[in-house]
This record gives structure tokens, sequence and C-alpha cells, in this order.
């Protein structure tokens, strides 16, 4: 069992997470956030390893990781 | 379920400037992830640079100081010799450090000053616009190069880290990237290389970090990655240039 959680109204949707996530199940958002960007989610959080590659990987500091 | 990522204690919990994907941010926390883990928060002084990175005080918990334009290795030097148990470091673009500061940084490392200096090369004047720097590339194309650089004119893109690192008063001096995780990883190794040496009084220690610069690159910050590796890696190696002896692995 792990889960990222993503601190919405700082993601700036640069997709760095999206590429890097081994299990390929970080998307943009439909929506947007409070600075106008589409945030990264995921979806299907059962897939979720906890590696924190997202969150190494993520220029703002956006991302936690629990396992 | 425990926690395995987080925000570390010296980065501060504020909406940065940078623009999305800028690796600047990456460096920030890697930064702060090494004050945490030598647990030198209290006593580290960081000295600010002038480029995007200028307003680095706003983003790490330490203390600061803001320096003029390339003189941060100057100030530096002035605060560590008057606070010799702090410990001291610099963060310095490829414009602030190679080009309006070359003598700061070339005399600071000579004098083997107990210093750290992370210098930031994403090959740009990122700050002002996307100007060309003496680290843009043969052939990049910039604000001030719109053909691409001329090499006959412009000279050759400097590799500050190989020429600093036949300085004897140089105690660690490598090239890393933040492109990848991999890379990540190695960054703060070297990151923390560079502050044990000033911490260890071995000497001056410096990383040169390939950064990226999506909005004066005009490349999706994903894309922006993959130019380090297809552009920048082959003229930039990576690696450790110079290494004490006797710094402990920890
Ligand atoms: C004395 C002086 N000259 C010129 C400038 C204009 N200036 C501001 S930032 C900068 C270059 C910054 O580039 P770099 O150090 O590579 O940082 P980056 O923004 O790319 O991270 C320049 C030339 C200035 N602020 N002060
Ligand atoms: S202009 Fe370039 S270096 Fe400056 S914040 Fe934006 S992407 Fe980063
Ligand atoms: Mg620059």
């Amino acid at each position: 069992m792990a889960r990222v959680e993503f601190n919405v109204d700082r993601c700036k949707g640069c997709e760095l997470c999206t590429a890097f996530c081994p299990q390929k199940i970080i998307k943009l958002a439909e929506g947007i956030n409070k600075m106008g960007y589409h945030p990264a989610a995921v979806e299907e959080m059962d897939k979720c390893t906890g590696c924190a590659i997202c969150a190494r990987v993520c220029p703002d500091c956006v991302i936690t990781v629990y396992k | 379920m425990k926690v395995v990522f987080e925000r570390p204690r010296a980065l501060s919990d504020v909406t940065s400037h940078y623009c999305p994907g800028c690796t600047h941010g990456i460096i920030h926390r890697l930064v702060a992830e090494v004050i945490d883990e030598l647990g030198i928060l209290e006593r580290t002084i960081g000295v600010a640079s002038v480029g995007c990175s200028v307003l680095a005080y706003n983003y790490l918990e330490c203390d600061w100081q803001q320096a003029a334009h390339g003189r941060a290795p100057a100030v530096a030097t002035g605060i560590k010799r008057s606070l010799p148990d702090r410990v001291v470091f610099t963060y310095q673009g490829d414009g602030d450090l190679a080009s309006i500061g070359t003598a700061e940084i070339v005399h600071a490392a000579n004098r083997g000053e107990r210093l750290t200096v992370i210098y930031v090369n994403n090959a740009i004047y990122g700050m002002t616009g996307g100007q060309m720097a003496p680290t843009t590339l043969e052939g990049q194309v910039t604000a001030t190069t719109p053909l691409g650089r001329d090499v006959s004119r412009a000279g050759h893109p400097m590799r500050m880290a190989e020429m600093l690192a036949t300085l004897p008063g140089v105690s660690y001096l490598a090239r890393v990237a933040v492109n990848k995780p991999a890379n990540i990883m190695r960054a703060k190794k070297a990151i923390k290389q560079a502050f044990m040496v000033q911490i260890d009084d071995l000497g001056f220690g410096m990383v040169e970090i390939l950064s990226t610069c999506p909005t004066n690159w005009g490349l999706h910050p994903v894309k922006a990655l993959e130019w380090v590796d297809e552009a920048m890696v082959p003229y930039y190696p990576l690696g450790e240039f110079k290494v004490p002896g006797e710094v402990k692995e920890e």
C-alpha cells in the first residue's frame, strides 16, 4: 500500500512527474488550480508503489509520498 | 502508512517564482536535503547571486546575503573569514559565475577559500530573457545569437569545472546533471561532498550542475531534460574532476 499526495495549488503542470512515474499513473487534471495550471493527479492510486521518483523529479516539491 | 518523501525542513514552504519545469527548483531542494542531513541549518549562510536564483533567499531557511552580480565568491570570502565556524555557500548561475564573475570565482578557488559553490549551468542568461552566456553551446540559438553561437566570433563554451580543477586550492570539484532520477541522486551526493570539504577544512568545493531553462530554450520541460543529455553532456562531461582522499564517505 502506497499513496502520493499533491499540493495541488503549488503544481505548475510541468509534467516531469508524469514522464518519470514507472507506473505511468500520473496525468494532468482536466481542471485548473489557483495559478491557472492543470495540476498533476493520480486516478489509479492502488497502482502506486511508493517509489517516490515523481517527488524527486518535481521542481516544486509538490508531492508527499506515503508507504 | 509512513511518510517516505516530504519537503526538507531547510526548504521554505512557499511557491517559487521559477518557470514550470525549471530545474533550479530541484537543485534548491537538493541543497536543502543536504543541509538537513548534515544538521547545519542554524550555522549556514548562503550568498545569493544575480540571475533567476536572485530570490533564493526566499526559498532556503538558512541566513543569506545578497551579492552584486558575479561577486558572490568575494562576499562569501569576507563572511567565511570573519565567521569561520559558519558553513558558507554561494548559489550562482553561469552568466553570474562564468561571465561577469569570472575573476571572483577563479581567485576564490585559487586561494582555497573554505566555501561551497553551487554553480547552475543552464547555458543561457535565463533571467534577462535568454541571451548568450559564455557557456552557450556552439550553434545554440539564443536571443543574441539568432543564427546560433558562432565560435569564431564568440569563442568556445567555457568548461569552468575543468578550468578550476587545475587550481591547487580546490579540494572537490564535480559536474552533475539533474535531468533524470539517477542523475539527481548523484547530484545530491556531489553537493554533500562539496559541503563536507568545507566542514572538514580541506579547501574549496564546487559542483557544476547542468540545469534546464525550458522557457528560454523554447522547449517543453520534459524535452528540455532530454536536451541536457543530447546537447549539453557531450560537451560538458559529467563526473568528479577533483576529490580529496581524506573526505569521509557517508
Ligand atoms: C552589473 C549587472 N550587469 C548586468 C545585469 C543584468 N543581468 C541580470 S541576471 C543576468 C544574467 C543571469 O544569468 P545566469 O547567471 O546564467 O542565471 P540564470 O538566470 O540563467 O539562472 C544579467 C546579465 C545585472 N543585474 N547587473
Ligand atoms: S527563465 Fe529559465 S532559468 Fe529562469 S526560472 Fe524560467 S526556466 Fe528557470
Ligand atoms: Mg544561466
